[in-house]
């Protein structure tokens, strides 16, 4: 097995391979607003530092967010092009759960929530129980509104520090999404869809009647 | 030895565009609009579009490649519009062809929106001369260009001062209580008119630029609509669509001719959306015909955004021996005209 994982519903741009049992190569890089440029070279990048070619790839694996927007779909249309393109399997998966499954040790027995920058003053969150599993989310609210007194990892805290007790890790790591893709696929799962989770519907407005021009 | 066939991808605005080319020939020409999506707001809404362009990227290029009757990996490069164009709509085909030419090993083109309007033509009416002036008009730009060669070397001589061409068809369609995109309906609405019934402003007519202008026209409109609803008479409506498009297609015959004679080139070739207005149409092949010029308008499906114009240009590239794009080129949303290919 060779799964190709990559994320880039965060600021970082983050690509993995795994070979069924470890990841062999990963690449990430805080590039905001330059997803579509570093995305496919580091793809490039994975495979040769493997060795590897495009038609070893046997499944593909994308955090779907939720995320800004922009960012979020070039990742997904990635995943989903290298997926139809190589006929091979194209798992999605919450870019959140990524975070929390790199937090479970460092949380130490407590329940935990992840968040993320969500812009326009919110944070996407979703709330995980002591050993990693997604209790409720995700969701896009107000840092304000979020339940209190438990620690936090991701963007989020770091943004708005009143959210709680900090947590790493900032970003998701495209090696900690493999891992999570390949045990979904040796446990026999069956591909979680490749659909961006948006959370907020485009913001436009029907207009109104034509502005008059006449003083 | 045959021609190149080459993959186009067109995401600037609200069409996912797939055309497959071999050489001169249109194998397969695929487009998913979201054109119905945006008419409720009365314009493309970007991050309807966007996410548009993410739902449709994989069925059309696979209806694409099942039209043509070829396989993926029968493709000997891909060609992506890199911009002008919305940010995000381009990010996403983009990305697209990225990953495609990941997947496949073949080189990449992140190509000018621009150049492929005119790269177009060849797949209609065959290779195109050198040098040629072009005017293209949609809504998203109006431009007049020297195009000394297709695959390098494109000279812009004037564009809009403020709405593109399209925009005020756009306009002027919702002040007539007509729906978006303004353009179709407008030339309907025309058939029945009298063109010669108001005179309209002509922005910029006799300014000696190739620049337009039509922000003036567009509020005119307005305004003439507005003094006869407050007169309590009935707007014509057939009437004022046809003097608005009279209009908007003699400045833009006008400068497009009076850049030909003052460039002393003898071809033009119009596109873009607004190309296939029929009062455009016409009125340009009368003032072509009358200054000994030679006209080339593609067949409206061609003049509007598709993946064919971009598997053209990108078949030219290919057939001229032009490097390719490195894979972190941008997808820029205001790539300059003289620009061809994305580096
Ligand atoms: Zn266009």
């Amino acid at each position: 097995m060779l799964l190709l994982a990559l994320d880039t519903a965060t600021p970082a741009v983050t690509v993995a391979l795994h070979d069924g049992s470890a990841v062999v190569a990963e690449m990430c890089a805080v590039e905001p607003r330059r997803h579509g440029e570093v995305l496919a070279v580091f793809i490039d990048r994975v495979l040769r530092q493997a060795g590897a070619g495009r038609a070893d790839l046997t499944a593909v694996a994308v955090g779907i967010g939720p995320g800004p927007y922009t960012g979020l779909r070039a990742g997904v249309v990635t995943a989903r092009v290298l997926g139809s393109a190589l006929q091979v399997r194209t798992d999605g998966i919450c870019s959140l759960d990524v975070i929390a499954a790199e937090v479970v040790p460092a949380a130490e027995g407590s329940d935990f929530l992840v968040a993320t920058d969500a812009r326009r003053r919110e944070v996407y969150w979703a709330r995980y129980t002591a050993d990693g599993e997604r209790a409720a989310g995700p969701y896009v609210d107000r840092p304000a509104d979020l339940p209190t007194g438990l620690p936090v990892a991701g963007e989020g805290v770091l943004r708005y520090p009143e959210l709680g007790r900090p947590l790493p890790p900032r970003y998701p790591a495209a090696g900690q999404l493999a891992c999570l893709a390949a045990g979904r696929i040796s446990a026999g799962l069956s591909p979680g869809p490749a659909e961006p989770l948006y959370l907020r519907r485009p913001d436009a407005a029907e207009p109104g009647r034509p502005k008059r021009v006449t003083p | 030895m045959t021609e190149p066939l080459v993959l186009g991808i067109e995401t600037s605005c609200d069409e996912t565009g797939v055309g497959l080319v071999r050489g001169h020939e249109l194998l397969a020409d695929s487009v998913a609009s979201s054109v119905d999506e945006h008419a409720r707001f009365g314009g493309v809404v970007p991050e309807v579009a966007s996410r548009a362009h993410l739902e449709a990227m994989v069925p059309t290029v696979t209806r694409a490649l099942a039209a043509a009757s070829v396989r993926l990996a029968d493709v000997d490069a891909i060609a992506v519009t890199a911009g002008p164009g919305l940010a995000g709509a381009l990010l996403v085909g983009v990305c697209a062809a990225k990953a495609y030419a990941l997947a496949t090993g073949k080189p990449l083109y992140g190509v000018n929106h621009l150049a492929a309007h005119v790269a177009v033509d060849q797949l209609q009416h065959g290779p195109l001369p050198a040098p040629v002036i072009a005017l293209l008009v949609s809504g998203g730009h109006s431009s007049l260009l020297l195009v000394p060669d297709l695959t390098a070397e494109i000279v812009p001589l004037g564009a809009t001062i403020d709405d593109a061409a399209g925009e005020a068809f756009d306009k002027v369609a919702r002040v007539l209580g007509l729906p978006f995109p303004g353009g179709p309906h407008i030339d309907r609405a025309a058939v029945a008119g009298d063109r010669q019934s108001i005179a309209f402003p002509r922005g910029k007519y006799a300014d000696g630029t190739s620049d337009f202008s039509f922000s003036g026209l567009k509020t005119a409109v307005a305004r003439w609509v507005e003094a006869r609803e407050a007169a309590g008479a009935p707007v014509p409506l057939a009437d004022v669509a046809a003097s608005f498009q009279e209009a908007v297609a003699d400045v833009l015959t006008r400068k497009a001719v009076a850049a030909c004679r003052a460039t002393g080139v003898d071809h033009l070739v119009i596109g873009g959306g607004v190309a296939a207005n029929s009062r455009l149409r016409a009125l340009a092949a009368d003032r072509c015909a009358a200054a000994g010029l030679r006209l080339r308008v593609p067949r409206p499906g061609l003049c509007t955004d598709n993946g064919a114009m971009v598997a053209a240009l990108g078949a030219e590239l290919v057939g001229r021996g032009v490097p390719a794009s490195t894979l972190d080129f941008a997808a820029d949303s205001s790539l300059p005209v003289t620009q061809v290919v994305a580096a």
